[in-house]
């Protein structure tokens, strides 16, 4: 990763300046270019090798950058400046960088070297862990630190059943202190994980029950079928060893400021550098002393002077943050400890013996304190006379957190690509006008994204300070925001869009606003969607109750909630799928779809399935879909919840509920996950004491896995925070975003949205589970509605004035179902029967 | 300009309904009808009912709307916008559908007839 930060900054310079190009070879042991190892885990959630690249042949080809891919480097002949690859290929060089990396450690245990004992460091690690996982059912993490909690993480992900084996006291023993080791623990064993700490492993042997028995030293053992080593990182310095640059007493090649190595002709960079004795292990420094080696090259001034070693992760959706003295070694440090047992938070700080300087923090559970106190930490602001009040819970008068404008322009806003307050007013001074701008120009928050929260913060308000408003208009009719629609419906009581657009708008609206308000006035007063002033609101899918097809037909979809059918209601789909020549195809949702319906085909094929028990699936609505289920405890021999009884039952509780866009659940009998509850908007994964809840995931476009919102709720406190969760979106969400998307636009994000629906910070809990049974309350069958109404029923007809039906909707036969005809079939029919054609004789104005 | 239309009864004034569409099935031709309200005041389009860019007889179900001074009808296929004064294509400038003379006499909406 390092090595190709470095071969962007000297190409960069190239272009620059016209006067000196370098001629640049990488030699890479593995068989790819440099990929996003920060992003690993993330081809367990299935991000390809190709996704996580960072570069590709083209573009090195296109900067004029000659590489070699396995292609390590064997030998250095320092005198004459060449090194030597293993397959025996020379190369001259005039400087050397060096950027080795590391290599994970693995303890001299006693049989560590069997088939299924595995490392955590490079794609094809990954490929091994998978490939054991598959024929494993339990794994071990052998090493109870970040990069072990995260591979923790991917083997409970993939579904075995985990441990982590830590030899210290603690978790995270490098980052966090004993109190937030402790709650650690606590919150990733309720997530499944088993921890063992203070256990040193002597001997792995074949196990009785499963492939390894590991065997400690207190003579406890535990038996898995994988063993993962994630016990620490050492610097890859073998080469550096060998011809004799100098190494530090733990390893790692010694540099200087410049990074320089020993050797005036070689630099070493990133984790495999040793720098005042000193190892820095993430992506930052190491950008950072690639930016300093090339710059000392190319004849520039920035040097490396240390790096800032905090860290804000989400391990297993446990938020944990670390910042620069977290365990208060510093003498005459000071701390704060604030601890909520029954939420899960601890939070600690460390400040100077005068209590005006920030040193250090340790955050578990709740990090969204995180990057306040990490400006005060790195540029030194002065501590509040309580600086305690930066982490107890906000209590009315406490200061709120650090405003972009207390911010010096030389605060470091991302770290990953060292872009400071400062860069970023340049690049507002230089032209960028919003934050994807800012984005590309600065290359702010695209490397870890752990500053996104903070440059948001920081562009909006230099946005505002530049009078820029930002302009959240939904249409050129109105010059409101969804938001701002909805509360002028709900206030002002208005109840058409008619009174709404004379009040607040002008024109006759549009396909955006009217879907809009129609989507609000039912979310608020659930009236029947084919009342007269409704009617003209509804995009044509909610007009005609059905999705149109490409030929203008419509699709027919009735609700099979949970996607449980009785055999019976199974025949009349059939049934009434062949009186009408419809289609049928099992959809995605776990239900049935007729497809080929003419308009004025649908109430009479509602009539027959409303007979019968169904109801409509909203499958055209803005609205609750399905709630997919697996079979769960009743037949399933894993199952620990009946997930299919949940999943009918929340379908019943919430379906004709209008929102923003679609609104997807699943349900899952247990943590194997195959209602694939984690892709859902609302995700229910039950457990053996109640249930976990996930919220805002989603599959389409841009898929998004949920997160774990809250975990072993009992039936009435999962149904309560649903209900909140989702109106709480209903009432805040822009037109067609998607849970997903407004969550990640949600300030405060998760953390805040728990505080809402959790902690009631709002006062607005009682009102939205009012509102809520409101829509239960008044739920109607929009087709029963429809059928049973003269006025509408009128609705669905092709004609005015004739019964006749569309005879341009042709239908051609396709395994032994119809489809629509594609456009040269229509040519041929038309051009056979043109004969017959009729003469057109209506006027042209 | 022609002179003398043919004006053919097609429906009950209270067969449209506001800001809507219907289809009118005249000689074999469909031709989609709009009602549409504004400041208390009724107006009437007509053009044909064939979306060009879809490949369907839809447009009577589409969205009425503005853009600007224009009154439109929004296909419900793939959205493009069509002026129901001039029949043109807000979207593509290569694409119009046809517009007819509409009216109402008394109680019946009429459509003229070459
Ligand atoms: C029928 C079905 C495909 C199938 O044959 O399996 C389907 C069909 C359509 N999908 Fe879907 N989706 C179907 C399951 C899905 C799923 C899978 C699922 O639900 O488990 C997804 C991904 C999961 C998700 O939504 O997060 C899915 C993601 C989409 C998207 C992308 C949404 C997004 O946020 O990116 C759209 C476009 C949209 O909604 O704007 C879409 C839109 C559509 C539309 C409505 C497109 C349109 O306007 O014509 C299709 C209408 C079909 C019809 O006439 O009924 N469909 N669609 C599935 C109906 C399920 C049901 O029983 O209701
Ligand atoms: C799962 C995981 C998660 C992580 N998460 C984070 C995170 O959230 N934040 C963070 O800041 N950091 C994280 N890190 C650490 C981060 O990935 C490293 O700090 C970074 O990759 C270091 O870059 P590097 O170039 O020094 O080493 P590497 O990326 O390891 O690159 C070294 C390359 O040199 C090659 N090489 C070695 N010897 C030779 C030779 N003799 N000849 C030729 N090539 C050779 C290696 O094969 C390798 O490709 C994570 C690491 C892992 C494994
Ligand atoms: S994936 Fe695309 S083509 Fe397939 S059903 Fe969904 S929207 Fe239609
Ligand atoms: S700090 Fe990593 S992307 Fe900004």
């Amino acid at each position: 990763m390092v090595g190709h930060h470095f071969v962007e900054q000297i190409t960069s310079h190239g272009k620059t300046d016209n006067a000196v190009t370098y001629n640049v070879t990488v030699l890479s042991a593995e068989p790819r270019l440099a990929y996003d190892r920060v992003h690993l885990s993330e081809y367990f959630s299935g991000k390809t090798a190709d996704d996580l690249a960072l570069t590709t042949p083209e573009q090195y080809e296109a900067l004029g950058v000659d590489f070699h891919l396995d292609a390590a480097v064997v030998d250095i002949d320092k005198q004459a400046k060449l090194v030597k690859t293993k397959s025996g290929q020379t190369f001259a060089y005039d400087k050397l960088i060096m950027a080795t990396g590391s290599y994970p450690f693995v303890p001299p245990i006693e049989g560590n070297d069997q088939p299924h004992c595995l490392v955590y460091r490079t794609i094809e690690d990954l490929e091994d862990i998978s490939a054991s996982s598959k024929v494993s059912k339990t794994g071990v993490v052998v090493g109870g630190g970040l990069l072990g909690l995260e591979a923790a993480n991917a083997l409970r992900e993939a579904g075995l059943e985990t441990h982590v084996v830590e030899f210290a006291p603690q978790l995270m023993a490098v980052q966090v202190d004993t109190g937030g080791g402790r709650l650690l623990k606590d919150k990733i064993e309720s997530l499944g994980v088993k921890v063992h700490t203070q256990k040193a492993t002597q001997r792995i042997e074949a196990g009785q029950t499963s492939r390894y028995r590991m065997c400690f030293a207190d003579g406890d053992f535990l038996e898995t079928d994988m063993i993962l080593f994630s016990a620490g990182i050492r610097p890859q310095d073998t080469l550096a060893r060998q011809y004799d640059l100098t190494i530090g007493e733990r390893g790692g090649i010694v540099v200087n400021n410049h990074c320089l190595t020993s050797d005036p002709h070689i630099y070493a960079i990133g984790e495999c550098a040793l720098w005042n004795n000193f190892i820095f292990g993430l992506v930052a420094p190491g950008y950072t002393m690639a930016r300093a080696a090339a710059s000392h090259i190319t004849g520039g001034d920035v040097e490396f002077l240390g790096a800032d070693m905090s860290t804000k992760l989400k391990l297993m959706g446990v938020e944990v943050g670390s910042i620069g003295d977290a365990h208060g070694r510093i003498p005459g440090a000071q701390t704060y400890i604030y601890e909520n047992q029954p939420d899960g938070v601890y939070k600690k700080i460390v400040v100077n013996h005068e209590q005006s300087v920030l040193l250090g923090a340790v955050l578990v559970g709740d990090t969204s304190d995180y990057d306040t106190l990490l400006q005060y930490a790195l540029n030194g602001i002065d501590l509040p006379e309580h600086p305690e009040s930066l982490i107890l819970p906000a209590s009315g008068d406490a200061p709120a957190g650090l405003g972009a404008d207390a911010l010096p322009d030389t605060a470091t806003i991302c770290s990953c690509h060292n872009v400071s307050k400062g860069d970023i007013i340049a690049a507002f001074d230089g032209g960028a006008c919003d934050l994807s701008a800012i984005k590309s120009c600065t290359k702010a928050s695209t490397g870890c994204g752990g500053c996104s929260a903070l440059l948001k913060t920081v562009v909006d308000s230099e946005l505002e300070k530049r009078g820029v408003e930002v302009k959240k208009d939904i249409c050129e009719h109105f010059a409101y925001s969804r938001q701002e629609l909805y509360h002028m419906v709900k206030v002002g009581k208005i109840t058409t869009f008619d009174g709404l657009i004379e009040k607040h708008g002008h024109g006759l609206g549009c396909e955006i606003c009217k879907p809009a308000v129609g989507s609000i006035m039912a979310s608020v007063w659930n009236d029947f969607v084919l009342e007269k002033p409704h009617v003209a609101l509804q995009d044509t899918n909610d007009t005609y109750l059905g999705n149109m097809q490409k030929n203008g037909t419509y699709s027919v979809v009735p609700r099979i909630a949970g996607g449980e059918i009785t055999p019976d209601k199974l025949i009349v789909l059939g049934q009434v799928a062949k009186k009408y020549n419809l289609y049928t195809k099992v959809t995605g949702g776990q239900r049935i779809d007729l497809f080929g319906a003419r308009v004025e085909q649908l109430p009479p094929i509602w009539e027959a399935l409303i007979a019968a028990g169904f109801e409509t699936g909203h499958a055209y609505a803005k609205s609750l879909r399905t709630v997919k289920s697996c079979v769960g405890s009743t037949w399933c021999r894993y199952g620990v919840q009946d997930s299919v009884g949940k999943a009918i039952d929340l379908e019943n509780r919430y379906k004709g509920l209008r929102a923003p866009h679609k609104i997807k659940f699943g349900v899952s009998g247990c943590t194997r996950e195959c209602a694939e509850a984690q892709s859902k908007d609302i995700g229910i994964i039950a457990t053996e004491n109640g249930w976990n809840l996930y919220v805002c995931g989603n599959g389409g476009m841009k898929p998004r896995h949920g997160d774990l919102f809250a975990t072993d709720l009992d039936d009435a406190t999962l149904v309560k925070y649903i209900d909140r969760v989702l109106m709480f979106y209903v009432a805040t969400a822009d037109r067609l975003q998607r849970t997903s998307v407004w969550l990640e636009n949600l300030e405060g994000g998760l953390a805040y949205l728990q505080d809402v629906v959790i902690n009631d910070s709002l006062g607005l809990c009682e009102e939205l589970e009012q509102q809520m049974q409101h829509i239960e309350d008044t739920y109607q069958c929009e087709w029963k509605t429809a059928i049973e109404s003269e006025s509408s029923r009128k609705r669905f007809r092709q004609f005015v004035n004739s019964d006749e039906s569309d005879k341009q909707v042709v239908f051609v036969q396709e395994r032994e179902q119809i489809r629509p005809a594609t456009e040269s079939e229509l040519e041929a029919l038309a051009s056979e029967s043109k004969g017959t054609q009729e003469i057109i004789d209506v006027e042209l104005v | 300009m022609s002179e003398a239309k043919n004006w053919t009864d097609i429906c009950n004034l209270d067969d449209l309904v506001d800001n809507s569409g219907v289809c009118a099935l005249i000689s074999g031709k469909q031709v989609a009808i709009f009602k549409i309200k504004q400041q208390g005041e009724s107006h009437f389009y007509a053009i044909s009912n064939w979306d060009p860019i879809g490949k369907a007889n839809v447009l009577y179900r589409g969205l009425i709307g503005s853009v600007a001074d224009k009154t439109v009808v929004i296909s419900p296929l793939y959205k493009q916008r069509y002026c129901l004064t001039s029949g043109e294509c807000l979207d593509d400038d290569l694409q119009h559908v046809d517009v007819f003379g509409v009216r109402v006499e008394g109680s019946k909406v009429q459509l003229a007839v070459a």
